[in-house]
């Protein structure tokens, strides 16, 4: 399945991260004294590829293992099983082995620093993800500081530098501000200018417009085009907001339950849905025309947690073209149905 | 450092991109860091003056200290040492000993001969030196523990609790009584036990459990991101966190150091030369405790000093909390 899931514009030396069969479970009602019995299928056995400057869009409900995917890539937490290999500079193990892509699993110690300086990301919440007691300057430089780059006076140009990148202007009436007196849209500049300060070649982007008001969300998403455009940075793009993901993203993943179901080119994918849950999400984007009559999405039930879910397809339940044959087979593989339009679904 | 080809900032006014003063930053690093620091200690300032209470502990502590100040000022001019020395001073200007308050000895004398005030202000200083000494020892080890415990988790985590609930257990003036028939406590020494017990103690345990609503604060996970390691993590961002709560229990330390030593001391059990508590003792033993109100300056004095001082430190905790915790906080409306 992974060979098939070749992205073609770029060649295999230019893949930064290839995932493949990547599964993550949380036990459930685990204690002192009980072994788990059941599991949350956060992430179910998802494959996918970014090359350097790809952007790739991660879409789905609350709860679908889109934010689980993204730490996963970061190295926050672990998989369960299935790899993902990253082609990093700085990440090779010795002599000769520049560009021989590395296991996610075999990084460890002097590598993870390196991984650290390669590998970054935007948190969704600009309220919390910066220690309310430490300065602006304290919070950006926190990567340069702990992987000892620079002396504190060059980190306070470097800061300086990264915050005018931002938008920041001009950096000495930032650098010393604390957190909470900075605006929300402010604070998410502050936290993509942390993710950049280290010159990363991959960010993973948790919803980082989704706390803020519309008219910073722009800005923010203008900002992080340009720089994902002249850095020629690669993006994981985690959002809710399918509107979001086709400004920001070459390409569009569509999440469901822990599963990929469907998978394209962002116009391609928008102009043709194939998957059923696709085209709910799509008939559900609000348009703004006041005599648009939208057709109700046709699916039913609610996205539920993905505790030991059956062996047949992940949307059976809620599906409106649902056979027998989905409910008797386990989840449909993964296939392209049109060129670089890859669909789960047996109906289509 | 990052040159992006096909982007170029926001032009500023006259249309030349803004210039950063680099070295005129350089410089404000540390008046920067200064002036923030003093901001933020105008605004505690500010919150904890305006609690009654708080206004209140300052004064009593300051009073004390002055006290402690003003003995060896006081040794050195106007009080010769063969007569007012708080151990070893002999009033020989009075017939009867304990002496009733006069002019030379504004607290009477005690039952050796001592003038009472001399041995109060002698004590002020090392009562002091024992609640801080304590205090400090308290909190750098609940706040390190109640970081640790509630970072790693685990097995860590059920060790450390596990312990503080038998420091919990230990009941602790009973356990000085012991610990003073077998060795020779000092005040370093008593202030070192009573560190360690609160630090292992109930002080761990309550910090651990804000360390738990620390430790997942997505800046925490952001920190990780960023390449910082545990040590990092614990000392840079948890604990930071943690010190204002750590504050206030270290003044609720102070309170129970001196109230300790003061039991012991009465008990005779304490290796010190004099203290409030040594004073109520000598009282006791001489039997003038039983005496009514007749001796009163050899207990009132020693007595309210110990009452004074505890509700102080007690109170500023008290309006330390309301800085520390804004939940409560008067509004201003």
């Amino acid at each position: 399945m992974e060979a098939s899931l070749a992205h073609t514009p770029s060649a295999e030396t230019e893949r930064l991260v290839s995932v493949s069969g990547l599964t993550r479970q949380f036990p459930v009602g685990r204690s002192l004294f009980r072994r788990a019995t059941s599991f949350i299928h956060a992430v179910d056995d998802v494959s996918f590829q970014l090359s350097r400057g790809d952007s790739l869009g991660l879409v789905g409900e609350s709860g679908c293992g889109k934010t689980t995917v993204g730490k996963l890539l970061v190295k926050l937490i672990e998989p369960t099983s299935g790899h993902i290999t990253y082609r990093l500079p700085g990440l090779d193990v010795g002599e000769g082995t520049e560009n021989v892509p590395v296991e996610s699993a075999d990084i460890s110690g002097g590598q993870l620093r390196a991984f650290r300086r390669q590998v970054q990301m935007i948190f969704q919440d600009p309220y919390e993800s910066m220690n309310p007691r430490r300065t602006i300057y304290d919070t950006i430089a926190e990567p340069l500081a702990v992987q000892g780059m620079g002396t504190v006076l060059d980190r306070v140009d470097m800061v300086s530098e990264i915050l005018m990148l931002v938008g920041l202007t001009p950096p000495a009436t930032f650098l010393f501000r604390h957190p909470h007196e900075l605006s929300g849209g402010q604070r998410q500049r502050v936290a993509i200018a942390r993710a950049l300060v280290v010159e990363p070649s991959f960010v993973v982007a948790d919803e980082p417009t989704s706390m803020l008001d519309v008219s910073s969300r722009t800005g923010i998403m203008n900002l992080m085009q340009q720089l994902a455009h002249g850095l020629g940075i690669a993006y994981l793009y985690v959002t809710h907001d399918l509107a979001v993901a086709r400004y920001m993203c070459h390409r569009i993943a569509v999440m469901y339950l822990g599963k990929i179901v469907e998978l394209g080119e962002t116009e391609e994918l928008l102009r043709n849905p194939l998957h059923p849950y696709t085209r709910a999400l799509l008939s559900a984007v609000p348009v703004p025309d006041p005599g648009h009559r939208r057709e109700p999405p046709n699916i039913v039930g609610d996205l539920t947690a993905p505790i030991d879910p059956p062996a047949r397809c992940r949307f059976y339940d809620r599906c409106p073209l649902a056979t027998h044959h989905c409910r008797d087979n386990p989840h449909p593989a993964f296939e392209e149905k049109a060129p670089d339009h890859w669909v789960a679904c047996y109906e289509v | 450092m990052i040159t992006p080809p096909n982007y170029t900032p926001v032009p500023g006014p006259g249309s030349e991109p803004p210039v950063m003063e680099v070295g005129h930053s350089r410089i404000r690093l540390l008046w920067a860091r200064t002036r923030l620091a003093l901001h933020s200690f105008r605004t505690g300032w500010s919150i904890f003056m305006e609690s009654r209470i708080g206004v209140l502990s300052l004064v009593i502590i300051g009073i004390f200290a002055i006290m402690a100040v003003v003995h060896p000022i006081l040794m050195l001019t106007i009080w010769d040492v063969d007569t007012y020395d708080p151990v070893t001073g002999y009033a020989f200007d009075q017939v009867n000993q304990p002496a009733a308050p006069s002019w030379r000895h504004p607290l009477g004398t005690d039952p050796l001969g001592r003038d009472v005030l001399s041995q109060l202000l002698w004590s002020t200083r090392s009562e002091f030196v024992l609640g801080i000494t304590a205090a400090l020892v308290t909190v750098a080890i609940a706040t390190t523990v109640g970081a640790v415990s509630a970072y790693y988790g685990g097995i860590v985590d059920v060790f450390f609790m596990r312990l503080a609930d038998l420091f919990i257990a230990l009941p602790g003036i009973s356990l000085l009584i012991v610990l003073s028939a077998l060795f020779k406590l000092n005040l370093f020494y008593l202030a070192l036990v009573i560190g360690i017990l609160g630090g292992f103690g109930g002080t761990a345990i309550i910090l651990k459990s804000q360390a738990l609503s620390i430790k997942v604060k997505p800046y925490i996970e952001a920190a990780r991101v960023a390449g910082g390691g545990h040590f990092h993590i614990i000392f840079v961002h948890i604990i930071p966190n943690l010190l204002p709560l750590s504050l206030l229990y270290m003044m609720f330390t102070v309170t129970s150091a001196i109230f300790a030593e003061a039991v012991l001391s009465f008990l005779g059990l304490l290796d010190v030369r004099m203290s409030w508590g040594i004073m109520i003792h000598t009282a006791n033993t001489g039997g003038y405790l039983m005496g009514g109100t007749r001796y009163w300056w050899l207990v009132v004095p020693a007595g309210a000093s110990i009452t004074l001082l505890c509700s102080a430190f007690y109170l500023g905790g008290r309006a330390l909390d309301e800085v520390v915790n804004p939940r409560l906080r008067r509004r201003h409306d």
